[in-house]
């Protein structure tokens, strides 16, 4: 069932048994039983209750405030006489919310929950390597209105993870953020002294990051297969909607009619081999590994014209449920190539790429570009212009005053002129900005850290700027400099990056201290705080294949973000809500 | 200074931290600054602890996390806490006996700002408030929690059961500084949930003057206060508490803010008036009077056209009948509509494209791209080539595009206009290869042949004859080109 959480360095099942156990004990309580037989699940949203014969009711939920006013719909319309009578709960994830309380009280139906719990479930285990607290609002949170919330649960998560994998005896990091999770931790492990575990450490390390050190890398356009899947569709929660025609099942004689109009939904982790595979390659790499896996399967399947005797025929029927796995993963991910091809052959994808290369390799990054002007003028979608502003932005540590206010205009007068929030938003942010100091320190940035490489191998990759066919993640260039040579030779570029860098020891009683075998890798927990790509965990899953890299990554993060999905976040909500 | 150095014997001997040991194998000199640099490290977080006495009451959930890993590592310390969380669970049986005026359910009451009632009475409260039947979790508190309400947490332990979600007292907070100490201390932790309990207590206890002024000095609890305010919508306090602090573009662009709540456009219209002389940096400003103006505007023109529209007396609303009103589009939008219902009006009405050009500066690229457009939409080619035609003062016509005619090309293409009106704008493209990529690309052959026989290239020419339909008028004029012997070819 989660097998893929225990494939890698780090048995992250642990962690996932921890939550489930802590579940059971709620539902323990609301039920007064052992049995916590779960009749359905539904999704929340206002009106009346769905029909479901059952004693409990669970609302689980994020502690927001807007959430609030449809469990107080939900819980209003409750038909009183009906018999018997539910009993409301209500679960806050990850933390009750005294605010949320208040509201509920204030609309009269704070008293309807008997129970009233939280269910500290802070990092959320999404695979082998990868966890994620899926807060999508804690960049904005961060760094628009300073509000320090979501860096408590990091801290939190951090603090359960030590308890299940020992004291992290190292910290690094760089940001403000950076700085107050590892203060955090150190004060709530002073403060608790029985969080000084006898558990033999798994991590060596723990490198800290912020947002906006690299604002730059999720603004760019991903392109490894897993980072197109989510630049074009959107994963969710490891799933993804893809449109259903690529998918119509092929038999002869039905062709044309009953074609499927439900979005196909498929999930994507490494618990499926292919996936698990290609998913970190170059888009550009993909299809030829695609196309061997059919000439493998084909051939195998092949083999049952060689099989004589029984016995053969025996063991090839033993393997067909497993070559028909593979058969129908190698055509859902056929088709899935397909659908990106399309998009990533058109033009525009090709000018918008050239144009984003060009700025990240330094070019032209001082005057009004000609594509974002044309996109402006052909109303492309105002996320993708945004994008390619802050990039130019962020490329030339902010624009000339000229430049951004001829952008601003232009969208303003295109888009609404209530956009003018959003781009205030963003100027908060440190995304779109004037160039005050005058100076542009990207360039230096970009030569010292070697942000841009022209001699890139996408199929054959040697380098973590395979992910972006050209640029280098300025993030998970600082964790391969930390691990090697270290980040005393790169002082002068830190300082150019907002906020402290900075290091910390957790001592470990000497029994726990590791002596490391000849040849034995080092793990490193990444922790990167506002958001992280795929293509970033791409960059640093091929760090920790490396053979002579010597450090292996498991990277958490406050969410899992795009560009485009993290800018939505940063921009104004321009509809009233619902209620 | 001596302070934190006591701070720091006493962390070393009251927690489990080893500081270094003679017997390690290890380099002890490395250890040793280890070590150092790790209470160097400790120090400013040790420094705002004001008592000393507090270290040990964060015991049962270390971090209010997933509990049973914590208490398998730490079962040593399963303190007096956790036992009666334990008891918590187990009966219900002595709910009932509890008395309603003690109900310390005060953190809840204590966010009424504006109750009259003692908040003691937050049982009745929470009666009369619900109108429901099932009131049962008010009954329900747990014995350890009323107990809190006597019991005399400091502001720390008051900080630290908060973050654990446990309910609290604050009420016996009473001095400001007191209060101060409180507030700080629940900065100290980080938890946003409890700031922001903390300045909701603070805010119904406090004059709003004091308040204000304390805030100011504590930056992230003021941060905290704002988000709330914006969070819950209390608006007028949020722009008192932003004009106290002197933000005042912040005070101007969060008034804006709030015209997206009005659904009325009259209204709308009306506050954006009222936002005009707020101030907003100076380039916002214009944007302010302009999205003002634009609305006026578009309120306007809406109440005409209906009204032409249901009158069923103008061709071109009869013809292609209006989607949406125009209200609250931008301004392009708005331009485009005009240059498609208005295109002919006189430059003294409001619905006038040029009117709107001038009025909101409308760069000349940006509308000649939307007059096209929209002209091109319609299919009205003599507007389209009216809107490149120039004369100079000796009567002579001369074709410009601002935008350079390979986009006129592509926006033409798109409007589906037939091949005569296209090869004329291809025809005006100046760089060679994108006139000839453009031409072959939407077969316009006429413009190909010429091309190529400017460039006295004949191959190209001669292989281009088979794209041509066979005997057709274009196969006809290659073969004239190629046969004319005055062209000298350069292959």
């Amino acid at each position: 069932m989660a097998a893929h959480l225990s494939s890698g360095r780090v048995n992250l099942t642990a962690l996932r048994e921890a939550g489930r156990r802590e579940l059971r004990e709620f539902l323990d309580k609301c039920a007064g039983s052992k049995e916590h037989e779960v009749e359905k699940m539904f999704t929340l949203k206002p009106g009346r209750l769905p029909q479901a014969d059952v004693k409990n009711i669970i609302f689980f939920v994020r502690p927001k405030l807007e959430l609030m006013d449809i469990i107080t719909d939900n819980v209003l319309r409750e038909d009183r006489g009906r018999s018997p009578q539910r009993d409301f709960h209500i679960l806050f994830v990850p933390r009750r919310s005294l605010l949320c309380e208040q509201w509920l009280k204030e609309q009269g139906v704070l008293g309807s929950f008997i129970h009233r719990e939280q269910y500290s479930l802070d990092l959320i285990p999404f695979d082998g390597d990868l966890l994620s607290m899926e807060s999508e609002s804690a960049f904005k949170e961060c760094y628009l209105e300073s509000d320090q919330t979501s860096l408590y649960h990091a801290a939190k998560g951090l603090m359960t993870l030590q308890a299940l994998y020992g004291t992290i005896p190292q910290i690094f990091g760089k940001g403000e953020c950076a700085r107050h999770v590892a203060n955090m931790m150190i004060r709530m492990k002073r403060e608790f002294p029985g969080s000084q575990n006898s558990i033999f450490p798994v991590f060596d390390t723990l490198l800290l990051l912020d947002r906006n050190v690299d604002l730059l890398t999720p603004l760019a356009t991903q392109l490894t297969y897993e980072g197109l899947i989510d630049e074009i569709y959107g994963i969710q929660n490891t799933y993804v909607k893809l449109p259903p025609e690529k998918f119509a099942p092929k038999k002869q004689g039905e062709g044309g009619k009953d074609l499927p109009t439900e979005p196909k939904k498929l999930q994507l982790n490494s618990a499926e081999e292919l996936y698990a595979e290609i998913r970190d390659k170059n888009f550009n790499a993909v299809g030829s590994v695609l196309s061997k896996k059919a000439k493998i399967i084909s051939a195998a399947f092949e083999e049952r014209h060689h099989a004589k005797t029984v016995g053969e025929i025996k063991q090839f029927v033993s393997q067909l449920p497993h070559m028909q796995a593979a058969r129908s993963s190698l055509a859902n991910h056929t088709s899935i190539a397909e659908l990106i091809k399309d998009i990533t052959t058109s033009e525009d994808f090709f000018d918008n790429l050239t144009v984003e290369q060009e700025f990240m390799s330094g070019i032209d990054t001082d005057k009004v570009n000609n594509y974002i002007e044309d996109c402006i003028a052909q109303k492309h979608p105002l996320i993708k212009i945004l994008r390619l502003v802050c990039l130019q932005s962020v490329c030339n540590s902010g624009l000339k005053q000229k430049v951004l206010d001829h952008y601003k205009r232009e969208i303003l007068q295109t888009y609404g002129y209530e956009h003018v929030l959003t781009l205030n938003n963003l100027e908060k942010a440190g995304l779109l900005k004037p160039q005050t100091s005058g100076r542009n320190n990207y360039p230096t940035i970009r030569k010292t850290l070697r942000l841009w490489m022209d001699d890139v191998n996408e199929q054959n990759p040697n380098d973590i700027s395979y992910v972006y066919s050209g640029y280098a993640p300025l993030s998970v260039r600082l964790a391969q400099l930390l691990a090697r040579p270290g980040w005393r030779s790169i002082e002068e570029v830190l300082k150019m990056l907002p906020g402290p860098h900075f290091e910390e020891r957790q001592q470990l009683p000497t029994g726990l201290q590791k002596k490391r075998q000849h040849g034995e890798n080092r793990v490193t927990l990444v922790f990167f705080l506002g958001g992280v790509t795929y293509a970033e965990i791409a960059a640093l899953r091929f760090l920790s294949q490396m053979e002579d890299g010597g450090t292996e990554y498991v990277i958490a993060t406050t969410k899992l973000i795009n560009g485009t999905s993290w800018i939505k976040s940063l921009m104004e909500k321009l509809e009233p809500a619902p209620f | 200074m001596s302070r934190a150095r006591a701070d720091e014997e006493e962390y070393w001997h009251s927690s489990k931290f080893r500081a270094f040991t003679f017997d390690d194998e290890d380099d002890e000199l490395s250890q040793l600054k280890e070590s150092k640099r790790a209470v160097n490290s400790l120090r400013d977080i040790v420094d705002d602890d004001d008592d000393d006495l507090e270290r040990v009451s964060w015991s049962g959930e270390p971090v209010g996390s997933i509990s049973w890993s914590i208490k398998e590592t730490a079962s040593s310390s399963t303190s007096s806490l956790e036992s009666r969380d334990s008891s918590l669970q187990k009966g219900s049986s002595s709910y009932a006996a509890f008395p309603k005026q003690v109900s310390s359910y005060s953190l809840s009451s204590l966010f009424k700002g504006r109750n009259r009632l003692p908040s003691f009475q937050s049982l009745s409260d929470a009666l009369s408030d619900t109108g429901v039947k099932n009131y049962a979790p008010e009954l329900r508190r747990p014995k350890a929690e009323y107990k809190d309400y006597s019991s005399d947490w400091s502001p720390k332990d008051t900080v630290r059961r908060m973050q654990r979600g446990k309910i609290c007292s604050l009420e016996r907070f009473r001095s400001l500084q007191d209060k101060l100490v409180l507030l700080d201390e629940a900065v100290a932790g980080h938890d946003g949930n409890v700031i922001t309990a903390v300045l909701i207590f603070l805010k119904r206890t406090l004059r709003r003057e004091i308040l204000f002024r304390e805030l100011e000095v504590r930056q992230v609890a003021l941060c905290h206060l704002i988000h709330f305010l914006k969070e819950t919508g209390e608006q007028k306090l949020l722009l008192d508490l932003l004009r106290f602090l002197d933000r005042t573009e912040e005070v101007a662009l969060s008034q804006y803010r709030e015209h997206l709540n009005i659904q009325d456009v009259e209204k709308r219209r009306e506050f954006l008036k009222g936002c005009i002389g707020l101030p907003f940096s100076a380039e916002d400003t214009s944007h302010i009077q302009d999205h003002y103006t634009l609305l006026e505007r578009q309120i306007i023109i809406e109440a005409n056209d209906r009204h032409l529209e249901m009158a069923g007396q103008s061709e071109i609303f009869r013809k292609y009948p209006r989607k949406a009103s125009i209200l609250n589009m931008p301004l392009v939008t708005t331009l485009f509509y005009s240059c498609f219902y208005h295109y002919t009006e006189a430059e003294g009405t409001f619905s006038s494209p040029t009117n709107l050009k001038k009025t909101f500066k409308i760069p000349d690229k940006q509308y000649v791209l939307t007059a096209l457009a929209a002209r091109a939409k319609l299919r009205a080619w003599d507007d389209v080539d009216a809107l490149f035609t120039t004369k100079n003062w000796l009567g002579y016509t001369k074709k410009k595009a601002p935008i350079g005619f390979h986009r006129v090309v592509e926006i033409l293409q798109r409007n589906n206009a037939p091949v005569q009106v296209l090869q004329e704008y291809v025809r005006l493209v100046e760089d060679v290869e994108t006139r000839l990529n453009l031409a072959t690309k939407y077969k316009c052959h006429d413009v190909v042949i010429e091309t190529y026989r400017d460039l006295k290239d004949r191959i190209q020419l001669t292989a281009y004859k088979c794209k041509v339909e066979r005997g057709s008028a274009e196969e006809e004029k290659i073969n004239s080109v190629l046969n004319n012997t005055q062209i000298r070819w350069k292959n």
